[in-house]
């Protein structure tokens, strides 16, 4: 259905091609994940599959890309839109109209579809996607699971056969994501629809692949089966990471597999003591949130919030998408004014703050990293924070050119750089909203070892996220909001396990035993042969 | 949606017969400066708003209706800061400031009179009764809506104003955000510096987005080559836009008093003949299609009918009591209210009852979820 010959791509003023040499054939009906460090080329390779590389993003592309027969150098996006769909990182900014049903017919309208199977179709995808009663919805009201979906019906009614996606689940919160993906499985196995996906959540998407294409740092890609790929690749989700410390065979993908082969490694651990708890060093207080209450308009955001921080805490913040984390980081920064309640970060009121004051009170990595930036250079970015902000970015994203615009780095290079400039103030209270979105394995593994440096200096760090892998990884502390409420407050280890939608994989795996991360049984193994 | 089987269905008219319906409004208020007769114009606009508003555009109205009292208010302050009167009622004594020779014929300060005042407060009472008529426009019918029922021949542009129409709102969020983010990192954000150096970022972010747009269409098939040829199609296009610049013309010379009415109508007649029919002959291809097309049926009839009247009843009240439509303010009167422009903003009223009502945006059926938009998130740091 896909293929690539020979095919290497090069952007202008590049020292390098993105991807080079890509031999690459994808059958029909098959789910292919590209996985791949943060920038190493993923991106550009699912666009030369509609022909958005190079037509659209300028740079020269050598050798072939045929899909279906088509010859991208022949055929521009415009004309294999029949045939390719492509959703991006940000549905919303790819929505051309106002509601669900005019978008899902927007591609077939350009097709020039008569009108009598434009109606069936839509009909057809507005059930097999589960959007049947959002149809007269406006998008911009969807949740962002509804708009993936959206997005994803609306290149299908076009009658395409291959369905290309750039992070599909990695803005979303765990029932979200479970949603696209199952859609997703469906159009694979009823429709037999071709699905190429690049995605750094291994741990949601991997046991659904066939196939994985890994694009390694020169841009050169690897093509294996999803076994053969985790068993010697360094991304990997923490199931896979498990069997590999227990040597399972076959190494299990799922957090099924890898239950049905935990029986001995659970008895095992059952007689050994409990991993820790990690016990922050007690501090003293420096975020105290007291009935804090917020209102839009007539909306209620969040009703009497209590919430306690002390140095050298790291405390999670979940709940799913509007369920008001970024409210309550806003108020934290004082970009919002309290409706009521009080709130107080290293003793003062983050609103009345400003200027150097506040930035050495609390700092915050937006969900828009790119927000913060407005030199030209990361060098000059880096010395308008002063600090060390260049060495401790050369520690969490090692290699990025001093001379590079801060608006060409990756998704994963652009957070790093943030919380570069944001910790070189030395702020007491570190706030991070969503702050994996987009970064691999290693980079989050450099994230967490960052976190956990400050937090021992003293920082009270919290960080909203749905990541339960990362929360798990690096929190003493975890809230769990929802509907603009606290409804858990507590040890990580009990809140995540308290409910399976937060849990982390190893937890899944090892229940009812306590451990939480690989790490932790790792290091448990180690200690009692 | 059980109701949509009982009796006759609700459905969303025409864009076409809404944008006509408060067109023919607007053009009644550019007739009158009497301020009974506008507010009655604003009266109509409003209640037929809220009776039949779209669900996709709710919030714009109100912003409308603001932007219509700014421009009153400084319509007035401008002409009592520049507008000095000679003559009239005094009402506040104030100093003439001497102006140099360059500025001769302006006014700085003097005294501000009953009948300046009333002057101005009439001329911007017109002005925002217009910007009420368009408001009430894009109340009804969205924009997009009214993009998406355009000839083929003119789609090309119909999308340059779509993609236009998106860049506005998303300068103003990334405006928010990364003013926002300015606080982050200590530096300030107000004043004049902060937004020198905020402008940079925020055109890039606002550009990065459109693009995205962009690059989204062009891979959902959006330009396709049909099978027309690119010389037929330019023709076609041209032949259009050359058509409505003519209807523009004339309709600028009907609406303006002063001007010999002798060129506009057959220059009016003209312009639509090139235009219908290069559309008709352009559209002939089946390159692009439509999912529900608007029809257009007797409520369109109605709606089109009832704006008519109301400028149709200004006319006639222009014609019969002439002066009424112009209250003067040498000397001071109170406004009269001729019959025959009361009866065409009653029958301009009939849109509220007679059109069906627009379906309401169903919420919560399959989405257990709080709406996102309107609510905080994206007015925060993050988007």
């Amino acid at each position: 259905m896909i293929v690539f010959e020979a095919v290497t791509v090069t952007y202008p003023d590049a020292e390098r091609p993105a991807i080079r040499d890509v031999e690459l054939s994808i059958p029909e009906g098959e789910l292919a994940l590209v996985i791949g460090r943060t920038g190493a080329g993923k991106s550009t390779l699912l666009k030369a599959i509609n022909g958005l590389v190079p037509h659209f993003t300028g740079g020269t592309l050598a050798g072939r890309v045929t899909v279906d027969g088509r010859d991208t150098r022949s055929y521009p996006p415009r004309e294999l839109a029949d045939v390719v769909g492509y959703v991006g990182q940000d549905p919303l900014a790819g929505f051309v109209t106002d509601s669900v049903e005019e978008e899902l017919a927007y591609a077939m309208e350009s097709l020039g579809v008569s009108p009598t199977v434009m109606r069936r179709r839509v009909e057809d995808i507005l059930d097999s996607l589960g959007l049947t009663g959002l149809r007269h919805r406006p998008l911009r009201t969807l949740s962002s699971g509804e708009q993936q979906r959206v997005a994803i019906g609306s290149v299908l009614t076009a009658g395409a056969r291959v369905l290309v996606l750039d992070e599909p689940t990695s803005a979303l919160d765990p029932p979200a994501a479970d949603d696209v993906l199952a859609a997703l499985t469906r159009l694979v196995h009823d429709l037999g629809i071709t699905v190429v996906a690049a995605e750094h959540r291994l741990e949601r998407v991997i046991q659904y692949a066939d196939r994985v294409v890994h694009v390694d740092d020169g841009g050169r890609v690897h093509d294996t089966t999803p076994t053969v790929a985790m068993e010697n690749s360094i991304v990997a989700p923490p199931v896979v990471e498990l069997g590999r410390l227990a040597q399972w065979a076959p190494l299990p993908l799922s957090v099924r597999d890898a239950r049905r082969a935990a029986d001995a490694l659970r008895a095992q651990l059952a007689t050994m003591p409990a991993p820790h708890e990690r016990q922050p060093a007690v501090g003293q207080p420096v975020v105290s949130v007291r009935k804090l209450q917020a209102n839009y308009d007539d909306l209620v955001a969040l009703r009497g919030i209590d919430l306690l921080a002390r140095r050298g805490e790291i405390v999670a913040l979940m709940g799913r998408n509007g369920a008001g984390k970024s409210t309550l980081l806003a108020h934290l920064v004082g970009l919002n004014k309290p409706t009521a309640g009080q709130v107080a970060v290293a003793g003062h009121d983050p609103h009345r703050t400003s200027g150097s004051d506040l930035v050495r009170d609390v700092g915050l990595v937006p969900q828009e990293p790119a927000d913060l930036f407005w030199a030209d250079t990361v060098d000059d970015e880096c010395a308008g924070a002063g600090g060390d902000a260049r060495a401790l970015l050369d520690r969490l994203a090692p290699g990025i050119a001093g001379h590079t615009h801060p608006r060409d780095l990756s998704e994963g290079q652009r957070l790093a750089l943030a919380l570069a400039l944001v910790v070189a103030g030395k702020p007491t209270v570190l706030l991070l909203d969503e702050p994996t979105r987009g970064l691999d394995y290693p980079g989050k593994g450099r994230l967490v070892h960052v976190l956990r440096e400050l937090a021992a200096d003293g920082t009270a760090v919290i960080l909203a996220t749905h990541d339960v892998e990362l929360a798990a990884e690096v929190s003493h502390r975890t809230v769990v909001l929802a509907d603009g409420e606290i409804v858990a407050d507590g040890p990580t280890r009990e809140v995540v396990t308290a409910s399976p939608a937060f849990a982390p994989q190893i937890a899944k795996i090892l229940a009812p035993l306590p451990w939480l991360t690989v790490a932790q049984v790792r290091a448990t193994l180690a200690v009692t042969p | 949606m059980s109701t949509l089987h009982a009796g006759r269905p609700p459905r969303a008219l025409h864009p076409g017969a809404w944008w006509a319906w408060s067109l023919a409004l607007a053009t009644a208020a550019t007739r009158t400066t009497n301020p009974i007769v506008l507010l009655l114009l604003v009266s109509v606009a409003a209640f037929t708003v809220t009776a039949r508003r779209s669900p996709h555009s709710s919030r714009s109205f109100a912003l409308f209706l603001r932007l219509g009292v700014v421009v009153l208010v400084v319509r007035v302050v401008f002409d009592i800061v520049f507008g000095a009167q000679p003559t009239g009622e005094v009402l506040v004594r104030v100093p003439t400031v001497p102006l140099p020779d360059w500025a001769a014929g302006l006014h700085l300060g003097g005294n501000i009179t009953a009948q300046g005042l009333l002057t101005a407060v009439y001329g911007g009472l017109q002005l925002a009764t217009l910007l009420v008529c368009v408001g009430s426009a894009n109340a009804l019918a969205s924009p997009r809506r009214l993009l998406r029922a355009m000839p083929g021949a003119l789609y090309e542009a119909g999308v340059a104003i779509t993609v236009a129409m998106s860049f506005a709102p998303q300068l103003a969020a990334a405006a928010v955000r990364v003013r926002r983010a300015r606080r982050l990192r200590g530096r300030p954000s107000s004043g004049v510096r902060s937004w020198l150096g905020i402008a940079v970022p925020v055109l890039e972010d606002a550009l990065e987005r459109s693009i995205e747009l962009a690059a989204a269409m062009d891979s959902r098939g959006f330009g396709r080559r049909g099978t027309v040829s690119a010389a037929r199609r330019r023709l076609v296009s041209s032949a259009v836009v050359a058509g409505l610049v003519a209807v523009a013309i004339a309709v600028y010379e009907l609406l303006d008093a002063t001007s010999p009415t002798l060129i506009g109508l057959p220059l009016l007649v003209l312009g639509t003949a090139i235009a219908c029919g290069a559309v008709l002959f352009g559209g002939r291809e089946p390159t692009r299609t439509k999912y529900r097309p608007d029809s257009w049926h007797a409520p369109e009839w109605v709606v089109v009918a009832s704006g008519v009247a109301a400028l149709a009843g200004m006319l006639v009240a222009g014609r019969l009591y002439p002066g009424s439509l112009h209250t003067t303010t040498y000397p001071l009167v109170v406004p009269q209210l001729p019959w025959p422009a009361l009866v065409g903003l009653v029958l301009a009223l009939i849109p509220a009852w007679a059109t069906s009502p627009q379906i309401p945006v169903p919420q919560g059926i399959s989405a257990p979820r709080q709406p996102v938009a309107d609510s905080p998130e994206p007015a925060e740091v993050g988007r």
